[in-house]
């Protein structure tokens, strides 16, 4: 009776996608409250989203696709037995979110100044829907944003154990579950950003 | 050494940081059973309090708070967690030859976040703005409206959403991943492919309700209007995402129960089990088909005409697997040398109001009855004949088949006999009545109730406390027994899966050897089919 104790590689990994199964559910019914209130709210949807600046959304997808690069160039490194390597892309990928994250910042302090947010000055008189795109861009991004957050945590951890030896060539599932952890906050995004910012 | 030894560690550290999952399943049971005899005393106070049509007892307020308290412990920590925490997490493993579940220390955080989730909900009765008084559907606008706390109930289904997403991922991979040598899926026991079925619901579906809850606490803080048609928003949209997850979720309720008395029935007809894989196969049916039904729920809330055809057609679908296992299980019972324990008892008790559950929700799942039955005593009777008739009395059957198991000690049957002719008739006295009130056209969640309804209520809150009783016997025989019960002998109804190979109660690592699996789980007469 010793299989517990033996590491189930398929398991963990079998795991972790199921996780990530819940995480797009957790999104999927913001996306269909998204597409109800679209639906219901067409003109003032794409109004509202003039307010928001497609440029910065596309260079924030590169800068998350650029990190998606890195921790899949990690994984590969670490199973090359590149610990040293796969250490600094890891540490290149948690930049990336921090770019990220820095930019997203900017961008809703200007919507702060601008008093674009449900109940704000800018939203008070507009016709209805208008607030509501407002509601969900920063409901979704935000919840995304707190994703970004977790994913940096994740692989700052990674970043520690491939220091120390937990995380390595004949073991590598952590930074493997984690990458597949960053690519799904990814792809969220790559939904996100043509649904708020492309919509006008 | 059996799992219950401390091996020399205290009491408490043993148990609070352990990661057996049997020791995991009891810890499920100690916080389970008594919220549901605390649920059941709240259901109770209402019952005396319709046994006057006016003001009598409690208050209106009160009263709102009652039934929203009884549905919401009774639906998120009893029915929807009960089986499968307890069971599931004691016998999925044992029936497929594990040590333990893939995720032990996963385990234990779920049955931490379970504790957590119960405690924010019974905090809010003390709260200033008391407990919530929306009912356990938490419907917008009056959610959102509302003094009383229901940020910190719907905060509390959010963390039981959790704790029941780990609970299902922790049963796949187990199931996938930790299958004895010899045990391919058509090998595994019906409570397993029931529990798998369950657990992939719960890990697709719960997060829906996870994140509509903290919709809801956004609604109240910032008022964004999501759901406020004043703003571009739609209350309909709430009741849509409510249902995606609260559907599936009574038959995350269900199906376990199913899978429970799954294992009773041949046991006790020691007689192999008829239609293994149409059973097996049905548990997925209802899991796929119950996940698109959810809009009959909402036949009167003003969905399109063209929606309400179709939710009501999946609903009659929905229907034939549940049926499947119903003629399965009476197949089962054709020719087998049945031996009427109290845990077969239970077991057929479940099959015959689960059944009336059934075909009740067929009637009111039709568009034209539904309109008229909607929000009566009816859709009460209907809802609790199949999650009590059904989930309740499974449960009762499960515990009485592996009470013996799972403690090492037997129960005196005598008494399990008197609760349940006190149970069985009492429930019937209770729920049909309700049945009929409803066509009376009594609606639900009423605090008062016209004079011409007081015979049909009295009549109601005498089954309510004939089967109460029967509870409370029941409850007394398996509290006397866990203390001074004979022991069990290893195989006491001649079972066949393989819990009944190892030892009462079981040792800390399941099985001296690791099992090889050769045959089918109900092999009573090897060499004659079925």
């Amino acid at each position: 009776m010793s299989e517990a104790a033996e590491f189930d590689y398929e398991g963990a990994k079998l795991g972790m996608w199921l996780f990530l199964f819940t995480e797009f559910m957790l999104f999927g019914a913001l996306f269909m409250l998204y597409g109800g209130s679209r639906v219901l709210n067409p003109e003032q949807f794409h109004a509202a989203s003039r307010e928001l600046d497609a440029g910065l959304g596309v260079a924030n997808t590169m800068v998350l696709l650029t990190g998606s690069l890195f921790i899949a160039s990690a994984l590969s490194a670490l199973q090359g037995g590149r610990r040293r390597a796969a250490r600094n892309l890891t540490a290149l990928t948690v930049l990336c979110g921090a770019v990220f994250l820095a930019v997203k910042g900017f961008e809703w302090a200007a919507h702060f100044r601008h008093g674009f947010y449900p109940n704000g000055p800018a939203l008070k008189g507009a016709p209805p829907g208008r607030a509501l795109f407002a509601g969900l861009y920063y409901l979704m991004t935000g919840l995304h944003g707190l994703h970004v957050l977790a994913g940096m945590a994740l692989l700052s951890v990674l970043w520690f154990w491939l220091g120390s030896g937990r995380a390595r060539p004949d073991h590598f599932i952590a930074l493997e579950n984690s990458a597949l952890y960053w690519h799904l906050v990814d792809i969220i995004w790559i939904f996100l950003l043509p649904l708020f910012y492309l919509a006008a | 050494m059996s799992y219950l030894d401390n091996e020399g560690a205290p009491a408490w550290k043993a148990w609070l940081t352990t990661t057996d999952h049997k020791r995991i399943a009891l810890m499920y049971l100690s916080l389970i059973a008594p919220l549901f005899l605390a649920a059941m005393s709240l259901g109770v106070t209402m019952r005396i309090k319709h046994l006057h049509g006016g003001d009598f007892l409690i208050s209106a307020q009160t009263y709102n708070e009652l039934f929203t308290l009884h549905g919401v412990v009774m639906i998120f920590m009893f029915v929807i967690p009960g089986l499968a925490t307890v069971f599931g997490n004691f016998f999925l493993p044992i029936l497929i030859g594990a040590r333990d579940v893939a995720f032990p220390r996963v385990n234990l955080l779920s049955v931490y976040l379970f504790a957590a989730g119960c405690a924010l909900a019974l905090f809010s009765i003390v709260t200033r703005g008391g407990a919530a008084d929306t009912g356990w559907t938490f419907y917008v606008p009056f959610s959102v409206r509302t003094g009383t706390d229901v940020s910190l109930a719907v905060f509390s289904v959010f963390v039981l959403g959790l704790s029941s997403i780990l609970t299902g991922l922790n049963f796949i991979v187990t199931t996938h991943r930790l299958r004895a040598p010899g045990m391919s899926f058509h090998r595994m026991p019906l409570f397993v492919w029931a529990s798998y079925a369950t657990a992939w619901i719960q890990v697709l579906v719960t997060p829906v309700i996870g994140i509509t809850m903290i919709l809801v606490i956004l609604e109240r803080f910032f008022n964004v209007g999501l759901f406020d048609p004043a703003k571009g928003g739609d209350p309909l949209m709430y009741q849509h995402l409510f249902w995606t997850y609260s559907h599936p979720a009574v038959y995350i309720m269900i199906i376990p129960a199913m899978g429970a008395v799954t294992e009773v029935i041949p046991t006790f007809c020691h007689k192999n089990v008829y239609g293994y894989k149409a059973i097996a196969y049905s548990s997925l049916g209802i899991a796929f088909f119950g996940s698109l039904v959810w809009g009959h729920h909402m036949f009167t809330s003003g969905m399109a005409e063209l929606a309400d055809m179709i939710f009501s057609l999946l609903t009659m679908i929905v229907a034939v697997p549940s049926a499947i296992k119903i003629f399965n299980w009476t197949a089962t019972l054709y020719k087998g040398s049945i031996e009427l324990t109290p845990a077969l008892l239970y077991a057929l008790s479940f099959v015959f109001l689960f059944a009336i559950g059934g075909i009740t929700g067929i009637i009111q799942g039709a568009l034209a009855v539904n309109v008229f039955l909607h929000d009566t005593y009816w859709v009460v009777g209907h809802f609790h004949y199949v999650m009590f008739g059904g989930t309740g009395f499974g449960f009762f059957a499960a515990l009485l088949y592996w009470f013996p198991k799972m403690f090492g000690r037997m129960y005196n049957p005598k008494p399990a006999y008197w609760a349940w002719a006190l149970m069985f008739v009492g429930f019937n006295v209770f729920y049909f009545t309700f049945l009929v009130l409803g066509t009376m056209g009594m609606p639900r969640r009423y605090y008062a109730h016209l004079p011409q309804y007081d015979t049909a209520q009295l009549l109601a809150s005498a089954g309510a406390f004939t089967m109460v009783s029967g509870i409370l016997i029941l409850a007394g025989d398996l509290v006397w027994a866990l203390f001074k019960g004979a022991r069990a002998p290893d195989n006491p109804w001649g079972g066949m899966t393989l819990e009944w190979k190892t030892a009462s109660p079981p040792p800390k690592e399941n099985f001296k050897e690791r099992p090889v699996i050769t045959s089918g789980p109900y092999e009573f007469n090897p060499g004659r089919r079925a």
